[in-house]
């Protein structure tokens, strides 16, 4: 199967288990767990490539000049990783089904449990290190709703919440760390990365890389000083914990380090900062998990010791350390799961999880016994168990590795660390499953249906199976290890043996077991005496910092956004201008290269209006209507300007739109207080007005300097001009920009003005639908109403104009191709000729023969523009490529009929509706619903006998 | 005639940033209406100023205005539409829902929502 198909199946399955919630229990897992056997067979069905030695990859470009690519690759390293994952969430799945309790949302959960296994599936088939940051960042978040899947609990939140924090901490890190390596090597193919270690590992930006990384696996698989959350973690329901802390989730930093190993590894920096962040975690975990007597809380700290072991294996950086690490990652994953899902064997029937309550579990609960059992035996490292093999391997390997100079360090600090990790495994059975039978459990414990049982049994075969025959494991161990190294060494030779002989880490490891025995034989003494030593409590300095880090942001930003928005405003007016200023005094100013033009008098009148109209605005701004019909002039003076320099089309638009303008405005002062009041000091005023000028004056001196200089270079409209008519088949050149050229751009921004026009409608819903409402309803005008609502004049000059206008739109759009026009200007042209029917005859008169409602046409707009850009697809071109042809139909004149009309139809809908969409919800909070409309089709008709009831007139309004 | 345009573009740039910074809804929106005329012309102006000469194609022609900085501002006109729907939408809705056409948050309306925690 495609490594596509591999890694698409679980998020693509995701969307079932919560479509098959209500089909029943059964079915939602039993949904989940197909889609998992899927994608685990499609992985299967990839062995043989694999086993050959070959790396199979998949690869679509996507932004190739970026180097961000979907490239996906398997490997022996990959294909252990994605088999751990895929093989143990099958038996999650299995286990989850009859672990979870009716009043769990078992949709949800599942949900949850596919979007992580896909995420993880991802980080360890991606080639590219981009998109492994995608999915490393999308393991974060997953993990996150699973860790905080049940909501009720607090410890479960904050769990989440720390987890969360700490591991996307060290993504942002690793994605700092990673794009420095890209840049190093010059590509973010993790297989080119791979074959550069002397290039990485040469330049000076190597170890700043190394430790970003770092910081992101170490994060990841709580590594010390990190590992403070993956206990914290364990709030999360059991089926979570066993997947995310046996094989996936923690294990994810781990294989990174694994994966960057042949880069990476071998220089003293990698060997230091790993080997003893590895050692303090493994001691530390160890010693930490004897002493706790919540059964989850002991094998996570166990697993955070456990992963410290094969942080410090990787961290020496010899060949047999790295398979050391393959071999115990690999058993790691399966006594663990194993442990893991036996402790919530115990909490489901026994309601407890506190080993203090429990004990002589062995006598009710033989068969979770027999599981724990060799599971937590095998962790200890007794022979004949998996275990024991690893912890061989490992003992030896430290042996060898000698830090800070100390040959006996490494190799003690093991051994010490491995005497706890016996001590606390036998704790484990000793004091859960030994000792007496009690009768104070607080209820019966007794063996659950073999629907929980079955999956840890699995594992347990497992363990028992590499332990008794570690041969059968060998050749894949090699397999995995060999593509670890790569080229960077060859796989050692050493055989997987039970007995090796008497050598040094055969005496470690009797060393260790006896060494937990006897602890455990003194647990109370040193129990009392852990408990009077004072620790640091992980949790409180975490949130301490995190307390701190809202302290500082609160006193940073408080004071600074206090809700002033003249504040912002100016602070912002003003660092732009000084940013513009130190720009402008840093540059050199070339000298004008243009001719300035004469003005006649007639520009000179013209810009004497507007800067009339801009003066009267700014002094005469208290009075509303008065500043309002200023504005006016001021648009209308800007479109005149369009006009005289040779842009009709914007002239056009700008007329129009200002006309839907003034009338929004209009609308919106029929609520809002007519004059302002005068609030600001003198001070402020002369404070804003030297803001103004100075924001003006830099304006002007940008315009006047720019405006009498020639483009640096030749201006890209060149292309538009010479290729308009010969390629996009119009002489409009504006047009066909819009259309055409950069039809995208076009397309994009009707969206944008769909989706104002939906906000302004969803605005006045929500309005309507609130306490404003009744406001609106009691409302008392503050302007005289007219006398007339409706004057006959203008209702039939409206009525009669209504064809004409519609025709002069359909004129203006057809022509817009060659000719000055198009849809945008027909769109606004038309929404005025239906605006005008609304303020002539009413808001009800005109709403009630509305025959499509605006939020349609908008999304007709946007589809048919959006349509005609796919349907080029039909013919092999890109999103929205034109094409035209000229058609004679006789007897008229040939014209012209292109693919860009179409999308400039999609435009003139779009427009339509927005304007027309905004101005209608504007109206509608003027609308009462006691204001019958009149049956007749106007208001006044002087041949009609009984004329409409005048006491009704003030109690509506006119828009 | 350059000297007209940028003086036009400077002094509605600087009655918008005036009125941008005054305290109440209505005069701030007017004031944005007014950048944005100035912001408009000032794209405008990059194609350089040319009297007479359409961008529309014709067969004896040669010198055509910038067609490019024309296209880009007729949509920013009517985007800047849009824009200023909205932006009067929400203040209309603010000033309807309490009373008040202030664009900056009114001290007493902070200690009001200081009094709301329990």
């Amino acid at each position: 199967m495609s490594l596509f198909f591999i890694v698409a199946l679980p998020f693509f399955g995701a969307l079932l288990p919560g479509l098959m919630n209500s089909a029943g229990r059964a079915a939602c897992a039993g949904v989940t767990f197909t889609v998992s056997l899927a994608a685990f067979i499609g992985l299967l069905t990839n062995l043989p490539s694999v086993l050959a030695g070959d790396v199979v990859t998949a690869r679509i470009d996507w932004l190739p000049l970026l180097g961000l690519n979907f490239t996906l690759m398997l490997d022996g390293l990959g294909f252990f990783f994605a088999l751990l994952i895929l093989g143990i969430g099958l038996l999650i799945i299995a286990y989850a089904r009859h672990y979870l309790s009716r009043d769990d949302n078992m949709g949800e959960f599942f949900t949850y449990l596919l979007l992580f296994q896909g995420a993880m599936v991802g980080i360890v088939l991606s080639d590219n290190i981009l998109l492994l940051l995608v999915f490393w960042e999308l393991t974060s978040l997953s993990s996150f709703l699973l860790i905080g899947y049940w909501k009720h609990l607090p410890e479960g939140r904050q769990g989440a919440r720390m987890a969360l924090a700490v591991t996307g901490m060290g993504g942002l890190a690793m994605i700092g760390g990673m794009l420095i390596l890209g840049q190093i090597v010059g590509s973010y193919d993790l297989s080119v990365i791979l074959q550069n270690r002397d290039l990485i590992q040469a330049d000076p930006l190597y170890v700043p890389a190394l430790i970003l990384i770092l910081l992101g696996c170490f994060t990841k698989s709580a590594q010390f000083p990190f590992h403070f959350w993956l206990p914290h973690a364990m709030a999360a329901p059991t089926p979570v914990s066993a997947y995310l802390h046996s094989a996936t989730m923690v294990k994810a930093g781990i294989f990174l380090m694994a994966r960057m190993w042949p880069v990476l590894s071998g220089t003293p920096e990698w060997f230091v900062i790993v080997t003893s962040a590895g050692l303090i975690t493994m001691v530390l975990g160890a010693v930490i998990a004897l002493f706790k007597h919540d059964l989850k809380a002991l094998l996570a700290f166990s697993t955070v010791s456990h992963l410290g072991l094969i942080t410090m294996l990787l961290g020496t950086g010899t060949a047999f350390g790295a398979m050391a690490a393959v071999f115990h990652i690999l058993n790691h994953a399966t006594f663990k799961a194993a442990l893991f899902m036996s402790a919530g064997i115990i909490d489901h029937e026994a309601h407890t999880r506190d080993i203090r309550r429990l004990g002589g579990l062995r006598k009710l609960m033989p068969v979770t016994f027999v599981i724990a059992t060799l599971a937590a035996l095998s962790m200890a490292g007794i022979p004949l168990l998996n275990g024991f093999l690893s912890k061989e391997m490992v003992l030896e390997e430290a042996t060898r590795t000698v830090l800070f100079n100390a040959p006996w360090l490494v190799p003690a600090l093991a051994t010490f660390g491995s005497l706890f990790s016996a001590a606390y495994c036998f704790r484990l059975i000793g004091h859960v499953f030994l000792g007496p039978v009690r009768d104070d459990y607080p209820a019966k414990p007794h063996d659950p249906g073999s629907g929980l049982w079955l999956p840890p049994a699995i594992l347990v075969v497992l363990v028992v199976m590499i332990g008794v025959a570690p041969f059968l494991a060998e050749p894949f161990v090699k397999l995995v290890t060999a593509s670890v190294l790569g080229d960077a060494a060859d796989v050692p030779k050493a055989y997987f043996k039970i007995w090796h002989g008497l050598v040094p880490a055969l005496y470690l490891s009797i060393i260790a077991v006896v060494g937990g025995l006897l602890v455990l034989g003194v647990f109370k003494p040193l129990l009392r005496l852990w408990e009077a030593t004072p620790r640091p409590e992980a949790k409180a300095i975490f949130e301490a910092i995190v307390a701190g880090t809202v302290r500082t942001a609160q006193n940073l930003i408080l004071p600074l956004h206090n809700g002033a928005f003249s504040r912002y405003a100016a602070i912002g007016s003003v660092a732009i201008i000084a940013a513009g200023f130190h720009a402008w005094t840093t540059g050199t100013v070339g000298a004008p290269t243009r001719e300035m033009q004469a003005a006649g008098p007639v520009p000179i009148a013209g810009w004497l209006m507007l800067v009339a109209a801009t003066g009267g605005l700014v002094f005469l701004h208290r009075n509303r209507f008065l500043s309002l019909i200023l504005i006016g002039i001021v648009g209308l003076m800007v479109s005149v300007g369009f006009v005289f320099f040779s842009a009709p089309d914007l002239a056009m638009t700008q007329f129009t739109v200002e006309v839907v303008t003034i009338i929004l405005l209009l609308l919106a002062l029929n609520f809002l207080p007519n004059k302002t009041p005068v609030e600001s000091t003198v001070l402020r005023r002369v404070r804003d007005t030297g803001v103004a000028v100075a924001g003006g004056l830099a304006t002007f001196a940008l315009a006047y300097h720019y405006l009498l200089r020639d483009a640096v270079s030749t201006p890209i409209s060149e292309f538009h001009l010479a290729n308009s008519y010969k390629g996009g088949g119009g002489t409009n050149v504006v047009n066909v920009i819009l259309v055409d050229f950069r039809g995208f751009d076009t397309y994009g921004e009707i969206i944008v003005l769909g989706i104002a026009a939906l906000l302004i409608y969803a605005l006045t819903e929500t309005l309507l639908s609130g306490p404003v409402r009744a406001q609106l309803l009691n409302r008392k005008p503050d302007q005289p109403r007219a006398g007339n609502m409706h004057p006959m004049m203008m209702v039939v000059m409206t009525r009669v104009i209504m064809p004409v206008v519609l025709l002069v739109g359909f004129y203006i759009f057809l022509r817009g191709h060659n000719e000055p026009g198009g849809g945008f200007i027909a769109g606004l042209i038309v929404s005025i000729g239906v605006v005008m029917q609304y303020m002539a005859s009413g808001f009800g008169w005109a709403s009630a023969r509305l025959r499509y409602p605006y939020h349609g046409v908008i999304g007709a707009g946007v589809l048919i523009a959006g349509l005609t850009g796919i349907g080029s697809w039909f013919v092999g071109k890109p999103f929205l490529t034109s094409d035209f042809t000229y058609v004679r139909i006789p007897p008229f004149q040939e014209f012209e009929l292109a693919t860009a009309a179409l999308f400039d139809l999609g435009v003139f809908l779009a427009v339509v509706g927005a304007v027309m969409l905004s101005l209608e919800s504007f109206s509608r909070l003027a609308q009462r619903p006691k204001a019958s409309e009149s049956d007749y089709p106007m208001d006044i008709d002087p041949s009609r006998d009984d004329p409409p009831a005048d006491d009704a007139a003030p109690e509506s309004e006119g828009v | 005639m350059e000297l007209l345009v940028a003086s036009a573009i400077g002094i509605m740039t600087a009655g918008g940033l005036y009125l941008v910074l005054r305290l109440r809804t209505f005069p701030v929106i007017l004031g944005i209406s007014l950048l944005t005329y100035a912001v408009n012309v000032f794209l405008f102006a990059s194609g350089r100023l040319t009297i007479g000469a359409a961008p529309v194609l014709r067969d004896n022609l040669t010198v055509y205005a910038d067609p490019l900085p024309q296209a880009l501002v007729l949509t920013a006109i009517v985007i800047s539409f849009g824009m200023t729907a909205v932006v009067v939408m929400i203040g209309l809705g603010a000033f309807l829902g309490s009373n008040d056409d202030h664009v900056d948050d009114q001290p007493e309306g902070h200690e009001d929502r200081a009094e709301d925690k329990p």
